[in-house]
């Protein structure tokens, strides 16, 4: 029971890591329809920021998130201005291709020695950690701090889409782009926020991975990028509870099949989940079959 | 003036959709078009509020070249519009159907909103409050916090008419307000109509086939007929005019009204 106990913590950490790369797919998906393939890697360049920042810079832990957030959404809103907006109203495929396209042009480019190095880097834990116990269970100060950070940007995000002006664009521009227009709110804008929005939540993400899972390189993304993708499609992708329902479904399996299984099954496992939802419930969890418009 | 439309052309492919249209509407005015469908009524809409470019011509509001401008851009100048098959936000709520035309008057930014600054506060309780005053008005206060998609036929096509009003329009553009509705119903629409032109000193250009209203509200009719203006003038004018009874009213208003 114990076992099973602190298990199930584990997973609930590698969750909400999922949880904030999951909320950028679901976001990107529900806005421009575009799966953004890319987004794992700006969860990377997340990591690494965060790694200069303590690294080289000694910054402050919340410094380091700043560094991280702010350089992930510019980077987001920079990829969306240059790579997708051209082909907004191309079709979904050149879109997609595009995604892919970037995801390695940034897995590759910032292998380069003069980007970040192709090597793996140990990511310096920005304080000491801290573990107690009780009951038999450990816990850490990383959980304590991924669980704090990661409901904390959860609130801030509820807050946004649904009590704020750009949030109110958000959401009429998800459901209808033309009539959006028509009522005066800049489309482009939204779509450049909620790009940046969302990387923002993956550079969170790229810290708290680094500080828990503390080797990083540049392909460090595709994992977590392709399972917090599964995440956001096993909760309904478009739907931000979704994503976070999604992402902890994921952290438990995963890590319920390494204890009990193999650990090799672990990436095995979430790609079946994958499939079984394409298979059964294409829609996810909480999705809504959208109907199309005649 | 407040409007101008000067010899705009649209094509798609080899179809001339707008062939040298030219019509200028009064500040004031209700005027009405008319034509067989496919006439290019609607793609005339949608050049006029910046969804398709002119190929050829130009809009002009106040003086105001509208042709190069997004569509935001042109609906923060004073143009809003309604549409043929309803377009709500059908997902999101009555009250945040109106509050998003409200969207380009409020002044606060995302730092602002999560710092909760009192300009968040003061504008957001603003627009609620503006938002409720419009649904009043239309007596759709009752279903405020309902999914659009929930109200009633008729009460739809009202809540996208005050959502439209919402955004505080100098001209209203209506596409064919009174579609799916009996002849009951096109009354209270005609009252309404003539009610909210007053109320927010409207300039309205309304596409309509129901000749009852064309006739009954309308001052001036501009007819169309494949891209082009083929007749205009008083209703009394039109509805005796050989061409437009060739190419409309011979068989519509027989069969409309």
């Amino acid at each position: 029971m114990e076992y099973f106990l602190q298990q199930a913590l584990n997973g609930l950490q590698l969750g909400f890591v999922y949880a904030l790369i999951a909320l950028g797919y679901t976001m990107v998906y529900g806005i421009v329809r575009l799966i953004n393939f890319a987004h794992g890697d700006v969860f990377m360049v997340g990591s690494f920021l965060a790694f200069y920042a303590i690294d080289r810079f000694h910054l402050p832990l919340t410094a380091v998130f700043g560094v991280a957030v702010g350089g992930c959404a510019l980077l987001a809103v920079a990829i969306e201005r240059v790579a997708y907006r051209p082909l907004r109203n191309a079709p979904k495929i050149a879109a997609l291709i595009t995604a892919i396209g970037v995801s390695l042009f940034l897995e590759y480019f910032t292998a380069l020695h003069q980007v970040f190095g192709p090597n793996y880097y140990a990511f310096p834990r920005p304080f000491r950690v801290v573990t107690w116990e009780v009951g038999g269970i450990v816990f850490t100060n990383i959980q304590a701090i991924i669980l704090a950070v990661t409901f904390a940007c959860l609130l801030v995000l509820q807050f946004i889409v649904y009590r704020t002006r750009v949030g109110r664009g958000m959401r009429a521009v998800s459901y209808d782009k033309v009539t959006s227009g028509l009522m005066g709110v800049n489309v482009d804008a939204v779509i450049s926020f909620t790009f940046g929005l969302g990387a923002a939540l993956a550079g969170v993400g790229g810290v708290l991975y680094g500080i828990a899972y503390p080797q990083i390189n540049t392909f460090m993304g595709i994992m977590p990028g392709l399972k917090a993708f599964t995440a956001a499609v096993l909760g309904g992708i478009g739907s931000i509870p979704g994503a976070l329902l999604g992402a902890l479904i994921m952290g438990q399996s995963e890590t319920m099949a390494a204890a009990y299984l193999s650990s090799t099954y672990r990436d095995g496992i979430a790609f079946l989940l994958l499939i079984g939802v394409l298979l059964w419930k294409p829609t996810g969890i909480l999705g809504k079959s959208s109907q199309e418009k005649v | 003036m407040i409007l101008e439309v000067a010899g705009v052309g649209k094509r798609f492919g080899g179809i001339r959709a707008l062939d040298g249209v030219d019509f200028r509407l009064d500040r004031g005015e209700l005027v009405g078009i008319i034509g067989p469908n496919g006439s290019g009524k609607t793609t005339l809409f949608n050049v006029i509020t910046g969804i398709y470019r002119p190929d050829q011509g130009a809009v002009t509001m106040e003086g105001e070249d509208l042709s190069a401008l997004p569509p935001h851009a042109i609906a923060r100048r004073g143009i809003a519009r309604t549409f043929q098959n309803i377009r709500l936000f059908r997902e999101l709520t009555v009250t945040d159907n109106v509050r998003i035309a409200h969207h380009p008057r409020i002044r606060y930014g995302p730092a602002a909103a999560l710092l909760r600054t009192d300009l968040f506060h003061r504008e957001e309780r603003r627009t609620l409050e503006q938002a409720e005053e419009f649904l009043a008005i239309f007596s759709l206060q009752g279903r405020r916090k309902e999914p659009a998609k929930n109200l009633p036929y008729g009460d739809q096509r009202k809540l996208e008419i005050a959502r439209a009003l919402a955004a505080r329009p100098k001209l209203l553009l209506l596409d064919e307000p009174a579609a799916g509705m009996n002849p009951s119903e096109v009354g209270k629409l005609m009252e309404f109509l003539s009610f909210i032109r007053e109320r927010f000193s409207l300039t309205v250009l309304l596409i309509e086939h129901r000749m009852r209203l064309v006739m009954g509200i309308c001052e001036r009719v501009i007819v169309m007929d494949f891209g082009q203006v083929i007749a205009r003038g008083l209703p009394a004018e039109i509805r005796n005019d050989p061409r437009v009874i060739e190419a409309y009213l011979g068989q519509g208003a027989r069969d409309k009204d």
